[in-house]
């Protein structure tokens, strides 16, 4: 150790005492941050928590206080929700999640290929438009949508719906898809020249199976999106067939009443979208960032 | 162009041989594929802004058809000068915008520098926090409503009363309208800043940071200096990206205070709902959602400019 000191400047003295006292207190320290890290994401998630709890209590119990975490679980909220008019709504959400993913996928894809691998002219001018379109409010556009589906029938319907939430989610899957075609190394579509391979072979064959995780990750932010989705659906549904959300409008006014219920529908309503994020988690910030972030 | 393309293919790469892309040239294929998307996109989102701008000129209310005609700047002048929501509206949007993107920012770093470490269950407690980002927001705004924030029934007060002297039970929504709206978006987006700040911070060399822990930096030296200069444009981005998004946050004005009390939290999106579908007033609801866009613009150009340069790498 003597030597070790003398054979360094002197000024590194200090650093190196430094080092030593933080690894002595290194282990305390990891279990603060281990307590605190987890205090913290147990609070973030308390209210989620809290929800699902509350959907397997009985009325009388969801507003007693002191609030319970332990307590006789019952389902009859589900069983009362879901013998309710709440499954037409959750077909309606899948449907139009769904449907709205497909297409967006069937224009996505091949638009995404182009601006990754076949830039056309003015490619970059293209990405930013789309993405522009994206961050347009729909505040802009939904009073002549209001109307033109007034005069078209399409108010109430889930045709509607499926049209809309196709163009929200269209510039995101692009950007998205783009960023993943752009990552296949530049020998495998060399390797398929020299084969011979044409588009629709080297899409089928080589690319998409490539960038499935990319593919797998663009169609869940799609369905989240699209199934979470509320201003559309309360200006454009609300008065006919609607999704999930609208579902939820009429627990607006209940105060107090009916929260087990809620918490129930709730919890219906969050589920699949909760476990396919948490699937998904990793691919989420590309997704998010529209593919900026990786 | 030239230079986001570099960075995928090397021009040395390019240059050898006819490739693929050569031989079948950039064209007509690469515009023949992306032109469904673009007249998707044009017919659904761009023409009904033209649309939009129309109406704006004229006087028309659904419920009386009878006296619709050309307006010109009228339905402008009454927002700016006879519509106090609409002042109100704006000074809201500006507020909540402002408040939440940079408290969820702030959130979202402390987050990120949380699970940015390694400890027992990182991954489980990582997942706690994106949760909120993933619910429903309108079962989300439920759930604070009711039992979060319920002045006499809701955890919150609960553990207000039970904890601190005095026995506080506030009406959340009825007393403190903004602060609490702000506060259930910062819960719902400070996750969506922790993943774009996280990935930021997780392209920082490991050998950039153990030279300066080896320097004996303090973990607070070693984020003021290393972390913090590096994830400027994250912050940057993910600020933007927040705006433009909790902008159109309409779902917990609907479900917890109806825009209200009075127009407390009323936006200017909502306002435009409030105006054009539960007041029948297309001419004032489509001039509403020009002012929007016009706003919007500022921010979207920024943000914009922001995506190029992560995309360049910049």
């Amino acid at each position: 150790m003597a030597v070790a000191t003398t054979a360094r400047p002197v000024v590194r003295q200090p650093a190196r005492f430094a080092i030593r006292r933080r690894g002595a207190n290194k282990e305390q320290a990891s279990a603060l941050w281990t307590v605190v890290a987890w205090g913290v994401g147990l609070l973030a998630f308390f209210p989620v928590l809290y929800m699902f709890l509350t959907a397997f209590k009985t009325e009388t119990a969801a507003v007693s206080l002191p609030p319970r975490l332990i307590f006789q679980p019952t389902l009859e909220q589900f069983r009362t929700v879901l013998s309710g008019d709440f499954l037409p709504f959750f077909r309606n959400s899948a449907i139009a999640s769904l449907v709205s993913t497909a297409l967006v996928m069937l224009l996505a894809v091949p638009a995404a290929y182009a601006l990754a691998l076949r830039p056309p002219k003015k490619w970059k001018d293209i990405l930013f438009f789309f993405i522009s379109t994206r961050f347009m409010p729909a505040a802009g556009v939904i009073v002549p949508l209001y109307i033109i589906f007034r005069e078209a029938g399409l108010l109430g319907t889930m045709r509607g719906l499926i049209i809309l939430y196709t163009a929200m989610n269209l510039p995101i899957a692009i950007w998205m898809l783009r960023s993943f075609f752009e990552e296949v190394p530049k020998d495998v579509l060399d390797a398929a020249e020299v084969d011979g391979a044409n588009v629709m072979r080297l899409m089928t064959e080589i690319l998409l199976p490539m960038i499935a995780p990319g593919i797998a990750a663009t169609i869940f932010i799609s369905i989240i999106f699209a199934w979470n989705e509320f201003f559309f659906a309360v200006s454009l549904a609300a008065a006919g067939t609607a999704t999930v959300p609208i579902f939820m409008v009429k627990f607006v006014t209940s105060e107090g009443l009916f929260w087990a219920k809620l918490a129930a529908s709730s919890t219906l309503a969050v589920l699949p979208i909760v476990l396919l994020g948490w699937v998904a988690q990793r691919q989420l910030v590309r997704g998010l960032s529209m593919g900026a972030v990786k | 162009m030239a230079v986001a393309q570099s960075r995928v293919r090397p021009a040395a790469g390019r240059q050898a041989g006819p490739s693929l892309l050569h031989r079948l040239g950039h064209q007509p294929l690469g515009r023949l594929l992306v032109l469904p998307a673009i007249i998707y996109a044009v017919i659904v989102t761009q023409a009904p802004f033209i649309l939009t701008i129309w109406y704006s000129l004229q006087r028309w209310n659904l419920q009386r058809p009878e006296r619709r005609g050309f307006a010109g700047l009228d339905n402008y002048r009454t927002l700016l000068t006879r519509d106090p929501s609409f002042r109100e509206a704006i000074l809201n949007t500006f507020l909540f915008v402002v408040g939440a993107v940079l408290l969820s920012l702030l959130l979202g770093l402390f987050y990120a520098e949380l699970v940015n470490r390694k400890f027992p269950g990182r991954g489980i407690v990582r997942t706690l926090l994106i949760t909120p980002f993933l619910i429903m927001p309108v079962a989300a705004a439920l759930t604070w409503k009711n039992m979060m924030l319920n002045p006499i029934y809701g955890v919150v007060n609960w553990v207000a009363r039970t904890a601190l002297p005095g026995n506080p039970s506030p009406n959340w929504l009825g007393h403190f309208p903004e602060p609490s709206i702000v506060g259930v978006l910062v819960w719902r987006w400070a996750p969506f800043m922790m993943l774009i700040l996280l990935a930021g911070m997780q392209s920082i060399s490991e050998e950039v940071r153990e030279a300066v822990r080896v320097d004996g930096a303090t973990a607070w030296q070693e984020f003021r200096d290393i972390t913090m200069p590096h994830l400027s444009r994250f912050m940057q981005l993910g600020g933007l990206l927040g705006t433009v998004f909790i902008v159109q946050e309409v779902d917990p004005l609907y479900m917890m205070t109806k825009g209200g009390p009075g127009n407390a939290t009323t936006t200017l999106p909502y306002l435009v709902y409030r105006k054009a579908i539960e007041g029948s007033n297309v001419g004032l609801g489509a001039a509403l959602g020009v002012i929007v866009v016009l706003l919007s613009i500022v921010v979207i150009t920024l943000l914009l400019r922001a995506l190029d340069r992560m995309m360049r790498g910049v």
